[in-house]
Parts: C-alpha cells; structure tokens; sequence
C-alpha cells in the first residue's frame, strides 16, 4: 500500500469532497452533509488502513468495510473510484434510470461488500464477518461506519452485546458523529447520550476522535484494536457538511442539493482550500 | 373409511424438526463450515445434538432475531454455509428487513430455518403463529421458498440446501410426519412431487396440509372419486408445469396450506392459472383473515377445515 503523508490525504480529502459534490449536482440528489461529515474517515481508512484494492477485493482475508450509513454513498463511490474499482466518470450516471450507481451501496459496484441503507444493519454484518475471522483464525479486521442518529436503531445493541460476548477485537466500529440527522440534533431527536458510557457498559473498548483530521484519524485507526478481547468503537467528531462553510452543521444540507450559485460557491472555498494546501506541499 | 383408520396405514414418520437437526448433524460433521445460529432456539430447534457434538459449529445469539440474521449474512458473506435457525414466526417478521436486504438484496446463500412454523405452537396463540411468512417472502426477491411435506421431503430440503447457491427458507412444524407415498422417491427443489394421481379432482399442498389432502383423496377414493394430490414443497418458484397439468387433467383445484388464505400457495396458484387463461372450480384451503381460533395446531386443522373428512366435503362441493 502506497504510504501517503498527512498533507497528501488532507488534499484528496478535498479532492473527494469536491467530487462528491459535482456528481451530487448531476444527480440533483444525495446525502450531501453526511457525505462531507465522513470523507476523512473513508480518506484514512481505503488509503491508510484497509489496503483494499481493485486486485485484493477477492482475497478471502482482505480488511472488510461495511458502510452502515448507506446514505452517505456518495463519499464511498468517490473513494472507490479514485481506489481504481471503477472509473470516476461512472459518477456521472449516480441515480439516473439505468444506471448501477443506486443511491445507497450496491454489490452491483465493484469493492462494495454489502448492500446496505437502511439503518442498523452495519453492525450485525459486520460482527458476523468478524466472529467467521475468528472461527477461521484469519488475522484481518471489521470497520464498520454508523451514523450517530442510527444509533436509535435497536439492532446496533443487539449486535453491541454479542460482539463483546464473542470477544470481537477484530471488529472497529466507527461512529460518525457529527451530532446532527434530518429532524435536527441527536439530542432534541432521541438523545443517545452518553454513547461513550453505554458502549463500555456494553463492553466495548471506546476512544474518541476529531473525525475530520487526518493525522488524529491515521493514529487512532492504525493503533486499533488496542484492547485484546474488546470490540473497539471509535466516536469520531465530525462536522456535518465539514468544507463548505454555508452547509456546515446546518441540517437542511442532510439531502440538500446545491443550486447552481450554492454550487459555485462550494466549488470556489474547495478550490481555494486546495490550493491552499498545495501551497504547503510545494513549499516542503 | 375414517381419516382415523387411514392415518394408520401410513408408516409413523418423526418431526420434521428432528430430520432437520440429524441431517444437519451429519452434513456439519463432514464440512466444518456449516453453522448453526440460534436465537436461544436450540432445544426448540432440537439442536442440542447438534451443539454437543458440534460446539464449535453452533452460534448463539441470544434472543434476538435481527441480529441472528445479520450476523447470518456476515457470515455467509465470509463463507460460511449457514442455517439461521429461529422460530417462523419471529424469524420472518422480527427480521424480515434483515432478510430482505442482508440476505435476499445482498445475495448471499443464507439457509433461513424456520421453526414450529404455521400454527405448531397451537393454543400459545398468534404471536407464536406463522401464517405470513410464505406471503412476504413471496414478495421479496432472490429467496426460495420451502415447505416440507415429511420426513423424506425434509431431509432432502437440507441437503439441496447445504448446496444452494442462493438464500432458501424452509419451514418446519413440530409434529411427527408418517412417511406418505409418492410416485418418484427423487426431490428438487422447485419440483413439485406426486404423492398420487387422479382425474376429478387436484390437491395442491404444501408442508403438514399435504397428509390431510391425502386422507381425504383416500376417503374419496371409495367414493369413486378420483383425487390427485400434489405435495407443492417448492411455494417459490412455484412449478408451474405441475400446477397447470394438474388444473388440465381434473376438473376442480383445492389448495390447500398452514398459511394465511392471503398470499400464500393458494394465490400463487389462482394467479398462475388466471394468467394462463385457465378456468375451474377453484379453493384456497387455509387460514382465514380473523383471529386465529385458539386451540392445538389438530383443533385449528379441524376449525378451518384442513383434515381428511374436511377436505373430502370440500372436495364433493367443488368436482
């Protein structure tokens, strides 16, 4: 696996976000603000953390990654294609009649490993292909993303108790937190408070992130599982629609597509937040 | 004749249940991939065996049936040939959307078990009742669809399903089966079998409902009534070369199953014939859209109509 440096994953984080966003405005549909609350996990994870590659996809003990909030596939579908699975242009086709580019993960898409988008079904996969590594004493590990409204979903505890049961310390699952789901905040929804206190309750080794910085992200996934007999849950921080200063915490943007001077004017602060870090890459 | 006296020229059978967790025994013996999961179903599910011989090959998931099916795709997915064992009922309304999306859209060859299906659980009452389960599942795309008749049908069922390449779900009641006739001893899934032939009139069952419509072809038999009786183990696909020789060769359908009238083999059957063009005396035989009467799954047969004597007067009214 190529070894990037912090610099290099901060510019394709923007790349992708940037990407996500022109094909989002093609498709005049997607999950724009959680796709940009997620993109530096997905960065981290397919560029530092899974060494999953167009080649490897087939190998029975390659890293697996369920994406439990389907919603925001748009972020996955940019990743993969820059991964190679496919050709970015395909993006162009996102939702349109005919095309295999579903709003939410499909199998149909090369290096997607399950079909997924309705909520609470992340965890359980994922602690099925974790408990099958342990029967078969394969040494790769179970990420698994969730949004943090889906925690409402009752089957994430279902599946929280039974992974510690099983002692799954070769299952990661990853909370985007970035506080906010389409009625409003987590809190005035239905409070999942305190999700840290109740994931240890359940028996899982919990740390907490800045979900939108690469250099937290890459230490804190590569040192897990920390904790030998403990499924992990990392709660990463993150900002719901993080890089575009008018759609940041702002709830409206859950599935809001951009109109044609919203999008120029994301476009403009990406760009410059591009070159931005260009800058600090050329002057190295 | 009585139902009575005919039952007994059948060989004694056992449950289905219990052919199910021998030919699993057997099969996991020999292929350490196969595993069981349960959702604290193991002794309904007459895995006990199973789990002293095989601790390793069985996972428990506590009472908790999203999660069983879930966990069932994961493992699957990283291939293990799994038989996700769970009471009917719970099994596919608990975690339907499970198998709808985990399993069946994401396609991977999950074996769905379910347990005491129909009415086994008797006067426990409708929320242990599993008279939906062939309805949804019919509805849902990417998943097979069996109900086996008896012992034989059984065994034959997890076989071919320890080699599907694509999600099934199979259904068993808790009640000992005799062994019925049938005219070839071969078993495919998605081919109906010919328990007997006949000319005036045509049962199609499915699952426990199929000794009964035997019964009753016996009892009119020596009416002079010549009664066919197709065991339809395969709801999805549904055979439909089986169903439209037999609408060809008699004069009237009964259908007849330990399912909802709404939904199930009977509609399978209407639609299919309706859509060919075929017109005849027609019934679906099941249970109907009320609150289901209370009683053991025999009282419940008997209420709505499923036993031989049953099924013969229903017979003389339609041929």
């Amino acid at each position: 696996m190529k070894k990037f440096t912090d610099l290099e994953l901060q510019i394709k984080s923007v790349e992708y976000r940037l990407a996500l966003l022109k094909y989002i405005k093609i498709a005049k549909a997607g999950h724009t603000g959680g796709s940009l609350s997620c993109t530096d996990i997905l960065n981290v994870l397919y560029n530092d953390v899974l060494d999953v590659t167009p080649e490897s996809f087939g190998d029975k003990n390659r890293n697996r990654y369920i994406q439990s909030k389907g919603h925001s596939v748009e972020a996955l579908y940019v990743v993969l294609a820059d991964k190679g699975f496919y050709p970015e242009s395909d993006l162009e086709t996102l939702c349109k009649g005919g095309s295999k580019y579903v709003g939410h993960p499909t199998r149909k898409i090369p290096g997607i490993e399950f079909n997924t988008g309705a909520l609470g079904h992340g965890l359980p996969i994922s602690a099925g292909i974790a408990l099958a590594a342990k029967k078969d004493e394969a040494d790769y590990k179970v990420f698994t993303l969730l949004g943090d409204g889906e925690l409402a979903e009752g089957s994430n505890w279902e599946a929280a108790q039974m992974a510690a049961h099983y002692k799954l310390d070769n299952l990661v699952a990853i909370l985007d937190h970035n506080a906010l789901q389409i009625t409003g905040t987590n809190r005035e929804v239905n409070s999942p408070y305190p999700i840290d206190e109740k994931f240890r309750a359940f028996g899982w080794h919990v740390v907490e992130v800045d979900g939108n910085n690469i250099t937290e992200l890459r230490k804190t996934f590569q040192a897990v599982p920390e904790v030998k007999g403990k499924p992990t849950f990392v709660i990463a921080n993150t900002v719901k629609g993080k890089g575009v200063s008018f759609m940041e915490n702002e709830k409206k943007w859950h599935h809001g597509v951009p109109s044609d001077e919203q999008y120029e004017l994301a476009m403009k602060e990406l760009n410059g937040e591009l070159e931005r870090l260009s800058a600090i890459k050329v002057g190295e | 004749m009585t139902t009575i006296e005919k039952k007994e020229t059948l060989i004694k059978g056992k449950a289905n249940l219990e052919v199910f967790s021998e030919t699993l025994i057997s099969l996991a013996e020999k292929d350490r991939n196969i595993l069981a999961v349960t959702s604290d179903s193991r002794g309904s599910g007459k895995l006990v065996p199973f789990a002293d011989k095989l601790p390793d090959q069985i996972v428990e998931v506590g009472i908790a049936e999203q999660n069983l099916v879930g966990v069932a795709a994961g493992l699957a997915s990283a291939g293990k040939k799994v038989y996700a064992v769970s009471p009917a009922c719970f099994l596919t309304a608990r975690s339907l959307e499970q198998i709808k999306n985990d399993v069946a859209y994401s396609d991977f060859p999950v074996v769905l078990v379910g347990i005491s299906a129909g009415v086994s659980y008797g006067a426990l009452g409708s929320t242990h009742h599993s008279i939906h389960d062939v309805a949804v599942l019919r509805a849902i795309n990417n998943i097979e669809v069996v109900v086996p008749a008896d012992n034989f049908e059984a065994e034959q069922t997890i076989i071919a399903a320890s080699k599907a390449t694509k999600p099934v779900f199979i259904k068993f009641g808790k009640k000992a089966m005799p062994v019925l006739p049938r005219l070839e001893q071969t078993f495919e899934i998605g081919k109906a079998s010919t328990i007997c032939e006949g000319s005036d009139v045509a049962f199609i069952a499915c699952g426990e409902t199929v000794l009964p419509a035997y019964e009753a072809a016996q009892i009119l038999k020596e009416k002079g009534i010549s009664a066919e009786v197709i065991s339809m183990h395969t709801v999805k696909p549904l055979d439909e070369q089986a169903v439209l020789k037999a609408a060809q060769k008699c004069k009237a359908v009964i259908t007849v199953e330990e399912h909802s009238v709404h939904g199930g083999l009977g509609e399978a059957c209407a639609s299919l014939l309706m859509q060919n063009g075929v017109s005849l005396p027609f019934k679906i035989v099941g249970i109907p859209d009320e609150d289901t009467a209370t009683g053991s799954q025999e009282e419940i047969f008997e209420y709505y109509g499923i036993t031989g004597d049953a099924l013969m007067e229903t017979a003389l009214k339609l041929a």
